[in-house]
């Protein structure tokens, strides 16, 4: 899949927003005053940032108020629901905690749980696409849930659960990259089943429908270079979990030490996701002969 | 669901549909153009016409895009920048037919040779023949000689018609259907219809090509045959067909010279056919044994007669083909096939002709009064084209192909091959050509005709050519066609003479319809030590800014094809069905219209303006105006013949067909029936209708013939001999020494088989490969590249390799390779193909594009990865070392030998951009427009 | 209303014919012609002119070689356009309601007042039958020509879907496949009509007809009747008696 630069961004930041808008919902950290302000102006601020990077994504995003209405089929509208919900139940708990330094645990609580389900809704707009075997696993809701709570976890500046933390991500995304790698083939979708053809013998493709590009090409035929790509998950898995959890063990405590853990692992994780979309192949590539395979 | 959008199911997208005839290619499918607001909306086919029955290809479902083209040209252009450059000045009507007439008046008066008029696939022949014979100049021709001659020349020589126009397959009765070098043919839409038709009847398809493409992938069997072998192919399944007697005698006696004999003396009548007093062709009469002339009352002709030491055709059929030259274990290697493929192919043609024959209950009668209660036919057919017809031995292997039709018993029969009118017609009834010019005076006759021997050919008293493309001379005695590939070859070289203007009209001849289209550059932008160009003057007519425009030195800018009148008539290439004749027109379902530019015109009509300037005969009426206000007055007006004019339908008082006065309010008829007319045949004359008394009639009330035209198939071709007996050394006409050996070679009066020519001059382990063109069915030549649709299906185009040249020179997606010929190179981009034959590569044909051309812009892919493989071929073999240019032409017709090319290819790597890259031209219609949406205009 | 019907009162849709197609792509300029008119934005082409032409059309038609052990190798032209799917994903994945499956017919349709541009249901269809137009920023899909086949405005016979008129092979083929009498349903049934990717799970309505076998002609030798030109005579002479 094409890694559109406002999707990577928009699934880091609002991963990051919600994971901690989720910590301060749940109370894991409950500030108040203008603690409680700053906390919640960058767990908002970063939740609308990315909702506001995905509109890039669209082609008409004045039309945007009809993606809540679906909910009751689409994952996108129901994380675009859950994310509104989110944000509103959550008001009332951030407004007491700021202005009042009264938190409304029970809607925080309810708050928290609306976040962390809108991060997993954005992971099922993915792991529900049968189309994109890598995707359509378990392990894509899992890296995305861990990732923003990590991320929520390291900017609440719990670092003690974020050294957990980092440690459940680097098993999901070996786990990710894992089962990914098998996905497509157990799948069991080639070029044979996608033209029927199969049966008949070896097939390849002779030529491309149209010399021309197409929106299908672009958006959904990415190679990406094998050895590239195991380059890039090793600097990732190193950026996004080893290193920060490395340096919260080494630094406890140290302000330093955690942002700098932050600032690696929000690096980390745009290459993550990068790779999320890059490394994905969609079903639709057999019709151009590519065969779930990484070009060398 | 209540919550369903409501979608508005019966919009009324257009307030008018206007019904014409498609021009996106030479087939001609009707059309019904569908307008709103006076705008073309969207065209479809017409359920109703003869042709395409409501369906239509890619191209001309993308009609729209062509005529709203920004390539199309606006206004009459004169030359400003050198040749080539594309500069030009936009000019009025007026001074671009004046500066024609200062050019070509004086050389109407003077020499009318030195202006020469080619055309294209205008479809307009008959009427561009009878401008170029008024005005006088023998250097006329269209496109053919280059295209596909040795395939007509063959068919008409033989048995008085061939494929696309001529004929077709009885689609709907045909049990087996072999094609041979077929990728798209000019009959596009009737083929795919037909091949729809077989494959629902589950009839079977057998596709005989080096390449497994288009109609040869949906091929039930593949023959994947090495170029140019195909007459050993045909000749050994007639050596398997004879063998096992599987040949139909009845049908060669009654209707073919199976039986005449053949004059065995020696001397100036040799291999002539055996002739009485009267030059009647003799046979032997088996109740007697003796002698009779051939169309005797009663006479039962003896195929197997020898007499006095003549044998029959039939008998020296026997013994050249029965030769094991001809076994399939003979030939098998050098075409590629296995022998047991050739026999079982054989062996297949003989069980469907002979096991599996069609009888229609339909009584009719022969030319000689015999009454037949039934028709019976052998449900085999053929179809080929260019694969065999454009190489250096096509015509004898075209040849080949018609008489192994005709042994089976299959032409115009039930289930066989079926004439469309005006065919049959045999070539006895075809003009002679005619080439002898005097200053002021129209031509004699038709430019092209058909030649009987010798005496017919355009030689002036010293030998020498009458015409500049050298037709009809001893290189190629029988270039029905012309030789449009050596004009400006010929007339660079000024041989046989230099011309002054040449006149050009679609024909992209600085391009891809010329043989070494880098060379060709040369000649055309060549100068002498004077400065002056070599070719002096080139006027050209085109609808859009093509390569050509670029190299003329004025511009005569013609209409899209919904903008003007046309004729399709049975003068010339007619859109007739087998059952039916039918004819067609063009007319301007929108006017044309280039706003603040001088605009365009028809050019049939500008050239009837010229014709009336210039004072032709025909043109200019008994007032001294012009003859005919424009094409449209002329398609209604102008009789060829008492009563005989280019459109057949509603003549004289509206009720009269073929034969009829002219009748003002034809045209508006033509319109309201959909812009054609058909006719039918009456179900007795439908076939066999060279022998049908019934059928022979009825063209006469039509108009096609003047008297009943019998005749019978030439399996022996005696015009062919008779230039043998003459290089032989009888008669009063000689070839020149050096083409004497040929001529006894390649013209024998049995079809034959020799190796192309080029095949035969290079050194193979130089040039290991055969090159070849495929036309795409999704663009046409060289104009689909202005269409926004078209070019994203076709932008660019590579070389298909075989596996085996893949894998020995390790080939990887994304490499280029040299590929050199003995002639030039060309680096381009390579794919993989395995279902080709080994020793073949290929690509599209027309695809690469000059930088500037067309309105594209300089980096398009078209000029960057798209390539020609003319650059490779030449118009004349390479060198023999006896100071002679020999044409890379079919010897018999000149038919240039576009598929005889042998290459090698050379692995280069990746590459950005294909060689030659030629300098850019500017263009001088600006570029296209970044996005194109077409219906937002409505919306 | 994105949640697919229980059921459709038809299942109109395409059989394409692997066996007839010779790719000539009358289909898909037909189908771009029609719908840059009817249905929704026309289909814009960007770079039209230039060095990277990217259009949008509602059908493609790729080429395949097969190779094959022991017989040549074969070429298959594969026209690929929506399937309509029973089960389309790209309909339940539409946050907005913009995708829909039609109830009267199964015709999967875009309204494209109401979509967003997402692209995601796009991805969700394993057959790349979606493309977003680039100039009007939604998403198009073969419509099935839905205003030409219920058209009352056209004749009778022009209410089938542009390229099914276009095809000149007649390899595409219109009708409701719900209905097992069909002609579609029974050419389906005759041909072995193959549903793509089924493990996909989309239940295509849809049909691909394979290609016949290839290659398969065979004949019994046939006996000589003469071995030279003379034994040649003696058979024309018994052949003439026989006449
Ligand atoms: N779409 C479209 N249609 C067209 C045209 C076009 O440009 N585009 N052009 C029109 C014109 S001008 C013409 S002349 C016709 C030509 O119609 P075709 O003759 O069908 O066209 P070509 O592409 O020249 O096809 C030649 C075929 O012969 C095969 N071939 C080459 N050499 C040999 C050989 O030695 N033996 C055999 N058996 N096969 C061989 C090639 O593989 C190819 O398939 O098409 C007309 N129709
Ligand atoms: N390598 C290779 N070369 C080949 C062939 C091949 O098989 N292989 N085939 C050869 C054959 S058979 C042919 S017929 C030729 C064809 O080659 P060309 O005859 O050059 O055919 P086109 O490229 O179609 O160009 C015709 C010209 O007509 C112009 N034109 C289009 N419409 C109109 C109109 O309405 N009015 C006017 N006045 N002009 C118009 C176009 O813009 C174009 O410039 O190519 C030959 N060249
Ligand atoms: S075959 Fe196509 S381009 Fe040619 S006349 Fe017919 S519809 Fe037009
Ligand atoms: S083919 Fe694709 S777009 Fe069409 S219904 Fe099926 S999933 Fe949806
Ligand atoms: S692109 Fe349009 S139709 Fe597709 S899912 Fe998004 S809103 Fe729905
Ligand atoms: S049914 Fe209509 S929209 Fe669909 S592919 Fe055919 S022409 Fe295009
Ligand atoms: S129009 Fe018919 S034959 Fe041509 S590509 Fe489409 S389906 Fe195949
Ligand atoms: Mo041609």
């Amino acid at each position: 899949m094409h890694p559109a630069p406002s999707l990577i961004v928009f699934t880091v930041l609002s991963g990051l927003g919600f994971g901690l808008l989720a910590m301060l919902g749940l109370g894991l950290r409950a500030p108040v005053g203008w603690a409680a302000f700053c906390y919640y102006a960058l767990g908002y601020g970063l939740a609308g940032a990315g909702l506001l990077a995905s509109a890039f994504h669209l082609g008409h995003p004045e039309r945007a108020l009809l993606a809540f209405t679906q909910w009751r089929t689409s994952w996108l509208s129901r994380e675009a629901v859950l994310s509104l919900a989110t944000l509103l139940a959550l008001a009332p708990h951030a407004a007491g905690a700021v202005f009042w330094s009264t938190p409304l645990p029970l809607l925080g609580a309810i708050g928290g749980g609306l976040a962390l389900a809108t991060v997993v809704a954005t992971a099922m707009i993915y792991a529900q696409l049968k189309t994109v075997p890598r995707w359509n696993s378990w392990t894509t809701p899992g890296v995305f849930l861990t990732a923003a709570l990590t991320g929520g976890a390291l900017l609440a500046g719990l670092t003690a659960l974020a050294g957990y933390l980092l440690a459940v991500l680097a098993l999901a995304l070996v786990a990710h990259w894992q089962v990914g790698d098998l996905r497509f083939a157990s799948a069991g979708s080639t070029m044979g089943t996608a033209t029927g053809l199969g049966r008949l013998g070896g097939l390849r493709m002779l030529a491309p429908p149209h010399t021309g590009g197409n929106y299908l090409l672009k958006e959904m035929v990415h190679v990406v270079g094998r050895r590239h790509a195991l380059k890039l998950r090793l600097l990732a898995m190193a950026c996004a979990a080893v290193v920060p959890a490395v340096l919260l063990a080494v630094s406890p405590g140290s302000y330093t030490g955690a942002g700098l853990a932050l600032v690696l692992h929000v690096a980390g994780m745009l290459a993550v996701r990068w790779l999320f979309f890059a490394e994905a192949e969609h079903v639709v590539g057999l019709y151009y002969g590519r065969r779930g395979e990484l070009s060398d | 669901m209540t919550d369903q959008p409501r979608v508005e199911l019966s919009p009324k997208l257009f307030d008018e549909v206007r019904q014409t005839t498609c021009y996106m290619c030479a087939c001609r499918c009707g059309i019904d153009v569908h307008l709103k607001d006076g705008m073309v909306r969207h065209i479809e086919g017409n359920r109703a016409h003869p042709i395409n029955r409501g369906v239509l290809c890619a191209k001309g479902s993308a009609g729209v895009m062509q005529h709203l083209s920004p390539a199309r040209l606006r206004a009459p252009l004169r030359r400003t920048g050198p040749r080539g450059s594309g500069e030009f000045e936009e000019i009025t009507w007026d001074e671009a037919l004046q500066t024609a007439v200062d050019w070509i008046k004086p050389l109407r008066e003077t020499a009318p040779e030195k202006l020469a008029f080619f055309t294209g696939r205008d479809q307009s022949q008959s009427f561009t023949g009878w401008w170029a014979q008024a005005f006088g100049t023998p250097n006329y021709a269209a496109h053919g000689g280059f295209c596909s001659v040795n395939m007509a020349a063959a068919g008409i020589y033989t048995m008085g018609g061939a494929f696309w126009e001529f004929g077709q397959p009885d689609w709907e009765r045909t049990k087996m259907l072999v094609i041979f070098g077929v990728a798209e043919d000019h009959d596009s839409n009737p083929i795919k219809i037909g091949l729809g038709k077989l494959k629902g009847r589950g009839a079977r398809m057998v596709s005989v090509n080096p390449i497994r493409t288009g109609y040869s992938a949906v091929a039930d069997d593949w023959f994947g045959i090495t170029p140019g072998t195909d007459g050993l192919l045909i000749l050994s399944l007639i050596h398997e067909l004879l063998r096992a007697g599987k040949v139909d005698l009845d049908y060669l006696i009654r209707y073919t010279d199976a039986a005449h004999l053949v004059d065995g003396r020696p001397g100036a009548t040799r291999g002539l056919y055996l002739r009485d007093g009267h030059g009647k062709p003799l046979v032997i009469d088996r109740r007697t044994g003796a002698p009779a002339t051939w169309d005797a009352p009663g006479v039962r002709p003896d195929p197997g007669a020898e007499w006095q030491g003549h044998l029959t055709v039939f008998r020296h059929m026997a013994e050249r083909y029965l030769g094991e030259d001809y076994a399939p274990d003979a030939i098998a290697n050098r075409c590629g096939i296995p022998a047991e493929r050739i026999r079982t192919l054989a062996a297949e043609l003989a069980r469907v002709a002979f096991e599996e024959e069609i009888v229609i209950d339909q009584p009719w009668t022969d030319f000689r009064g015999e009454r037949h209660d039934r028709m019976v036919g052998r449900p085999i057919s053929f179809h080929a084209m260019r694969g065999i017809s454009a190489h250096s031995n096509g015509f004898q292997t075209c040849r080949a192909l018609h008489v192994l039709q005709i042994l089976l018993g299959s032409v115009e029969v039930p289930g066989g091959f079926r004439f469309k009118p005006p065919y049959p017609k045999p070539f006895e009834v075809h003009p002679r050509p005619h080439g002898a010019c005097k200053a002021g005076e129209p031509l004699a006759g038709p430019h092209l005709g058909f030649v009987r021997g010798p005496e017919d050919l355009l030689l002036d008293d010293a030998g020498g050519a009458l015409r500049i493309d050298k037709a009809f001379t001893w290189e190629n005695p029988m270039s029905s066609h012309g030789l449009m590939h050596m004009v400006i070859s010929n007339a660079h070289a000024g041989d046989p003479y230099p011309v002054d203007t040449l006149f050009l009209y679609m024909a992209n001849m600085a391009w891809n319809s010329s043989m070494n289209t880098s060379a060709v550059i040369e000649m055309l932008t060549d100068t002498r030590a004077d400065g002056d160009y070599v070719i002096p003057r080139i006027i050209y007519s085109d609808a859009y800014s093509s390569e050509m425009v670029a190299y003329a030195d004025l511009i005569l800018p013609d209409t899209t094809y919904l903008e003007r009148h046309d004729c399709i008539s049975l003068l010339d290439r007619p859109i007739c069905e087998p059952e039916a004749l039918a004819d067609a027109i063009r007319w301007p379902v929108v006017e044309p219209d280039r706003p603040g530019h001088a605009g365009v015109r028809g050019f049939q009509s500008v050239l009837l303006d010229l014709g009336h300037r210039l004072g032709l005969p025909g043109m200019v009426g008994a007032d001294g105006g012009p003859a005919y206000a424009d094409y449209a007055d002329y398609m209604v007006r102008h009789e060829r013949r008492p009563g005989v004019g280019p459109l057949a339908g509603w003549r004289g008082d509206g009720k009269q067909t073929g034969r009829g006065a002219p009748n003002p309010g034809q045209l508006q008829r033509y319109i309201e029936a959909g812009g054609f007319f058909v006719d039918h045949i009456p179900e007795e004359a439908q076939f066999f209708k060279p022998w049908n008394a019934a059928y022979q009639d009825w063209a006469v009330s039509r108009g096609i013939y003047d008297a009943p035209q019998p005749y019978l198939f030439n399996l022996w071709l005696e015009p062919l001999r008779r230039f043998q007996l003459a290089a032989e050394g009888h008669g009063e006409h000689q070839p020149p020494e050096h083409l004497r050996a040929r001529i006894i070679e390649t013209l024998d009066p049995l079809p034959i088989w020799y190796p192309a020519f080029e095949e035969a001059a290079v050194d193979h382990a130089a040039f290991p490969l055969h090159a070849l063109t495929q036309r795409p069915m999704a663009m046409y030549h060289s104009w689909g590249s202005q269409n926004a649709w078209l070019r994203q299906i076709h932008g660019e185009n590579p070389l298909f390799l075989p596996q085996g040249v893949w894998d020995a020179q390790g080939f990887r997606e994304g490499d280029w390779a040299r590929v050199t010929s003995a002639h030039g190179e060309i680096v381009v981009p390579v794919a993989l193909m395995a279902a080709q034959n080994g020793q073949t590569v290929w690509t599209w044909n027309a695809i690469g594009k000059r930088r500037g051309a067309w309105a594209l812009a300089d980096d398009a892919p078209e000029a960057t990865r798209g390539f020609l493989l003319n650059h490779l071929i030449h118009e004349l073999l390479p060198p023999k070392g006896d100071g002679l240019r020999w044409a890379n032409s079919d010897p018999v017709t000149g038919q240039a030998a576009w598929f005889d090319l042998r290459v090698r290819v050379e692995r280069v790597g990746p590459r950005e951009v294909a060689e030659p890259l030629i300098a850019a031209q500017a263009s001088p219609v600006g570029r296209g427009p970044r996005v194109v949406r077409h219906g937002g205009d409505w919306t | 209303m994105t949640a697919l019907p229980d059921r459709t009162e038809k299942k109109l849709g395409l059989v394409i014919d692997l066996d007839t197609c010779v790719g000539c792509h009358a289909c898909v300029t037909s189908c771009k012609e029609w719908n840059s008119q009817g249905y929704g934005a026309p289909l814009a082409d960007v770079d039209a002119y230039g060095a990277e032409p990217v259009g949008t059309f509602l059908n493609r038609v790729h080429s395949y070689e097969v190779t094959r052990e022991g017989a040549s190798p074969m070429v298959v032209h594969f026209p690929r356009s929506c399937l309509h799917c029973e089960d389309a994903p790209c309909v339940t994945v539409c946050p907005t309601g913009a995708s829909y499956k039609r109830v009267e017919d199964g015709i999967v349709l875009v309204n494209e007042d109401a979509c967003i541009g997402c692209g995601l249901c796009a991805w969700a269809c394993p057959y790349g039958a979606r493309e977003m137009d680039a100039e009007a920023g939604v998403m198009k899909k073969c419509t099935l020509c839905v205003d030409r086949i219920h058209n009352e405005e056209l004749a009778e016979a022009d209410r089938v879907p542009a390229c099914v008129k276009a095809c000149p092979a007649g390899a595409r083929h219109f009708g409701d496949l719900g209905d097992p009498d069909s002609d579609v349903s029974r050419l389906s049934a005759a041909r072995g009509g193959m549903e793509l990717m089924p493990e996909q799970g989309t239940k295509p309505v849809n049909r691909y007809l394979p290609p016949r076998e290839r290659d398969t002609l065979t004949a019994a030798p046939m006996s000589p009747v003469a071995g030279d030109a003379t034994g040649f005579l003696g058979w024309i002479d018994r052949a003439l008696g026989r006449l």
